[in-house]
């Protein structure tokens, strides 16, 4: 039988703001245990949460983004449960009216061995606010579970697709693809090492061609696209295995273990949930109006999918590279400061995607951190461009830029890599390289070309490289006419 | 000076008759010589409260005071205070020491009043007669053998055995007015959202409003111009401009001073389960009130049967709720021993809790729960707007509502505690008013006598529309103005 795997993915993305979702503590990451909970993050008792409206705008800024759907006025719901990390004993969260609604988002899958690339779009369900609970902390305290509250209260953004997804690599695309925009439009640092951005995966198998959904085991909390891609590879295969043996599925939490790369339900007595979710009294419906989201759209950048087509309509770009370009909004940004402080659109496409991609890479720095800036490598394309320098020579210069040598003029006089383009000069060159090498000259003259060749890089060897090419070719041309 | 307004007490400080040490050594030697009778306090720091009444008399030595300035205060234990062992009457809560202030009380504090200590209450604001207290009863000091009411029990036996010179309660279904009534004294519920509930202890947080307890309803004005403002940590507080609750009072002379002000009867109120003699002492007030230049006008609470049914789905839900912090875990009550987190929970909880509490947990979790939202939770919110929609309806037709604040006298302790459904009966003309939202009073009417012939107060509800505390509050004034009922004071405890 052929079967089909149906992935949806629920992401928690951990939104940028200075305060918590409901109260003014701090959010920043790796603090001393318990030094980020205030009363509030605590639950002390009479304690009332305080809607963050920095939070609102980041899903403002997400539903425009995906062209959502948004509600005039969403509702917080408690969600409740107890665990240790859970201060309140419920989760404010949003069940029956998120914040936002259906929108959509467009994901390039790419190329493999056996297929093309394509482009697909996933549906999404809704985004809603709700807030992080704290951590437990095992270990710190011999026998003892300690209780970390500094997370308890920060913000997030819960996006759920609908199961659109046919393959391991669609998901990855889409978690790409996520993972870059919620960066792009600044709602998220997209750091998933330290869970600012969290995938569930619901995968469920089924015969190709039935349009009745299997039941579903979900994966929790993936912190890397890797390890999502094996994640859900090994629970397709796990589950297509496990019905073709005649067994079935039972709807489950499954945990994904990096060193085996299996996935395992997780260990529970549990009977569904019941989460008694209900409005909660201690805040008000939240409104959002035309004028919101106005306000919000005139301080978003100009989102990905525009960017590209300009990048190719204004810059004549090819849409591979501006595909690429705008993988991420650093790089987009970095790309169009080159050429806004006069490079060649595609001179500053090629070095930024070439030269610059691969030392950021081979030196795992983000462009961000770039020891060259755009301004800088403006500056150096100048100088290719009005042939001060060669391809060549501005490779080194390149080098001498990202060591911190100086700027570009400077870098080029002190290394002695200004190109002679003067004719006198290269002729007084020529001449020499000519009377040194007869034989060279004889060789061409009997028809041989690659003595031409030859010549031209004794010249330049001569000059130490700094002679201009071109116009050695077309003196020495002359000259042996 | 015991039995001195607050405008009396607060001419003397100013004028240094008397300095709010002085006052407020008074105050604390009464409640050392009552209080183990009364029970009307859960803490007391004498220590506290008189470096609160220096500070107060630097202030006023400095010239630098308001109207409560130096003033002896007690303040309901649901209210957090720095430093101030806040129990909410709760063994849960019974070593929990705030770290913060409630709005309310820093309010207090901002206005220089002197806090006596956190009075007794019924657990978590959860009974209508003080009885479900961790700490034991409270006794009506008009009839030590009764209840004074609750939840707000303490603060109404404080403030009716001169106590304090005015105190603070809360009221999610009457539990200020209802106590007010039982114990023949001034209590306002403000409009939901009028009084910021930062730092007060939720119980039903969409019915919870503090509000003040005190002898008059001049004391009651000038005690809300305190407690009443925006704060932007409660996001159902109103974020409205401060008005002077006193505005309108030095207006109530005169013959007629209510002339053209329509008071409307439910015919509800003044049906089955109100006992005679509270409906005369009610009829005779509002004879009082005609006098004074009021007519009367009858209106209908269609739904108000209903109130008590709605208020004991939607209270127990958020309740269920709100008490899931107290889990062992952070602070309050944890068990000595456990083997795993369940255990942990599940001892700490039982043992922290009492029969009512727990009680209202499990019918807050059981009509949240899958299956039955829709029957209960849903349904009892749609009848809560009805019972909202009645006032709207009735104010077409009047200014005020008035009516019993209790079906009855107070009772016995121990003769309803066995019966919930008596008990919640209690509050069947106070729960509405919360459930729409709106501002109720009550202020002493009458006595009544009790079969052992003691006189018994009776409290006359006046409920106005939204926002209108400081026209409710000249309605009491003109009353008290032409009546002395407020003044009367228990005797021989």
């Amino acid at each position: 039988m052929q079967w089909e795997v149906v992935i949806g993915l629920e992401t928690h993305t951990q939104l940028q703001t200075k305060s918590k979702q409901f109260s003014g503590a701090s959010t920043t990451y790796g603090a001393e245990p318990n030094t980020q909970a205030c009363e509030v993050s605590i639950a002390l008792p009479g304690v009332l949460p305080v809607l963050n409206k920095e939070a609102v705008e980041c899903a403002i800024k997400f539903g425009l983004a995906i062209e959502a759907e948004m509600a005039p006025r969403s509702v917080f719901s408690r969600k409740n449960y107890f665990y240790p990390d859970l201060p309140k004993g419920y989760q404010i969260s949003q069940f029956e009216l998120p914040v936002v609604g259906k929108g959509k988002i467009t994901i390039q899958v790419p190329a493999t061995k056996n297929t093309e690339a394509y482009e697909k779009v996933i549906n999404i369900t809704r985004a809603h606010l709700e807030e992080d609970a704290g951590k437990s902390v095992h270990g710190a305290v011999e026998g003892m579970s300690g209780i970390d509250l500094n997370r308890a209260g920060t913000p997030l953004l819960e996006i759920v697709t609908e199961p659109d997804m046919r393959s391991a690599a669609e998901a990855v695309a889409y978690a790409k693809k996520l993972h870059e925009l919620v960066q792009w439009i600044g709602i998220c640092d997209g750091n998933m090492q330290e869970g600012s951005f969290r995938c569930d995966v619901n995968v469920s198998v089924r015969p190709k061609g039935s349009d009745k959904l299997g039941t579903r085991r979900e994966i929790k909390n993936l912190n890397s696209f890797k390890f999502m891609q094996q994640a859900i590879e090994y629970e397709t295969q796990w589950q297509i295995e496990t019905l073709e043996d005649g067994g079935t599925i039972q709807q489950a939490t499954v945990l994904f273990n990096p060193d085996t790369g299996e996935t395992r339900a997780m260990r529970s007595k549990e009977e569904a949930n019941d989460y008694r979710y209900f409005p909660d009294p201690d805040l008000l419906p939240l409104e959002v109006t035309e004028a919101d989201k106005a306000r919000v759209r005139a301080q978003m950048p100009e989102l990905p999918q525009a960017l590209q087509a300009r990048l190719v309509s204004e810059y004549q770009l090819s849409s591979y590279d501006a595909s690429t370009l705008t993988a991420s909004r650093s790089q987009a940004d970095y790309f169009v400061a080159v050429v806004h402080a006069g490079a060649d659109p595609k001179q500053a496409a090629n070095w930024v995607m070439g030269a610059l991609s691969a030392k950021l890479n081979a030196e795992e720095k983000s462009i961000v951190d770039s020891p060259v800036s755009a301004a800088q490598l403006a500056a150096l394309l100048k100088r290719i461009a009005d042939n001060t320098i060669s391809n060549n020579a501005a490779k080194q210069v390149f080098e001498g830029l990202w060591a911190g040598e100086g700027e570009v003029d400077a870098i080029i006089e002190a290394k002695g890599l200004k190109q002679v383009s003067d004719t006198g000069a290269i002729e007084a060159i020529i001449n020499e390289v000519l009377a040194a090498n007869q034989a060279m000259v004889d060789e061409y003259k009997a028809g041989k070309e690659k003595a031409f060749n030859a010549l031209v890089g004794q010249c330049m060897k001569a000059s130490k490289g700094k002679a201009n090419p071109a116009q050695v070719n077309e003196l020495l041309k002359a000259k042996l006419g | 000076m015991i039995n001195s307004s607050l405008k009396q007490l607060g001419q003397q400080l100013a004028s240094k008759q008397v300095s709010s040490v002085e006052l407020t050594q008074a105050y604390l030697q009464r409640m050392a010589q009552l209080n183990p009778t009364i029970n009307a306090y859960v803490t007391i720091d004498e220590d506290k409260t008189l470096a609160q009444a220096k500070v107060a008399d630097a202030r006023i030595a400095a010239g630098e005071f308001g109207p409560l300035t130096g003033i002896p205060l007690a303040q309901k234990d649901i209210f957090c205070a720095k430093g101030w062992r806040t129990t909410c009457s709760s063994k849960m809560l019974e070593t929990f020491i705030s770290p913060y202030d409630a709005h309310v009380i820093s309010q207090f504090d901002a206005a220089g009043a002197v806090n006596l200590g956190k009075t007794n209450m019924d657990e978590f604001a959860m009974g209508s007669s003080n009885e479900t207290s961790y700490f034991g009863g409270v006794k009506n000091p008009w009839d030590v053998d009764r209840v004074p009411g609750g939840s707000s029990g303490g603060s109404a036996a404080a403030v009716a055995a001169r106590l304090c010179a005015a105190a603070t309660g809360t009221d999610t279904g009457g539990s200020i007015r209802q106590p007010a009534s039982l114990c023949g004294f001034t209590g306002l519920k403000p409009t939901y959202g009028l009084v910021s509930r930062y730092g007060m202890i939720a119980f039903a947080s969409s019915l919870d409003q503090a509000g003040p307890m005190a002898k008059s309803a001049e004391d009651c004005a000038l005690m809300l111009n305190v407690m009443a403002g925006f704060d932007e940590r409660d996001s159902t507080s109103v974020n409205r401009e401060k008005e002077d609750y006193t505005r309108g009072l030095a207006n109530m002379t005169g013959a007629q001073p209510l002339k053209g002000l329509r008071i409307g009867l439910p015919k509800e109120y003044f049906a089955e389960g109100l006992s005679a003699d509270v409906a005369q002492v009610i009829e005779t007030a509002i004879a009082e009130y005609k006098k004074l230049g009021a007519e009367i006008v009858e209106v209908s609470l269609p739904n108000n049967n209903l109130s008590i049914p709605v208020y004991y789905v939607l209270a127990p839900a958020e309740a269920s709720s709100n008490l899931s912090r107290f889990d062992g875990v952070r602070y309050g009550h944890r068990a000595a021993e456990y083997n795993d987190l369940m255990e942990m929970y599940m001892k700490s909880r039982a043992e922290g809790f009492g029969a009512e509490v727990k009680r209202r947990i499990l019918i807050g979790t059981y009509v949240l729960s899958a299956g039955y939202y829709d029957a209960y939770y849903l349904k009892a919110q749609q009848i809560r707007r009805l019972i909202a929609q009645d006032f709207v309806e009735a104010f077409k037709h009047c200014d005020v509502i008035m009516g019993p604040a209790a079906p009855s006298t107070a009772f016995k302790a121990g003769e309803k505690t066995s019966d919930p459904v008596a008990m919640y009966l209690e509050d069947l003309y106070t729960i509405a008013v919360n459930l729409a939202g709106l501002p109720g009073m009550s202020i002493p009417a009458g006595f009544a006598a009790s079969s052992e012939g003691k006189a018994l107060p009776v409290g006359l509800q006046i409920i106005g529309n939204y926002f209108d505390e400081a026209r409710m509050l000249e309605i009491g004034h003109a009353y008290q103005q032409v009546t002395d009922w407020h003044t009367r004071m228990p005797e021989g405890i």
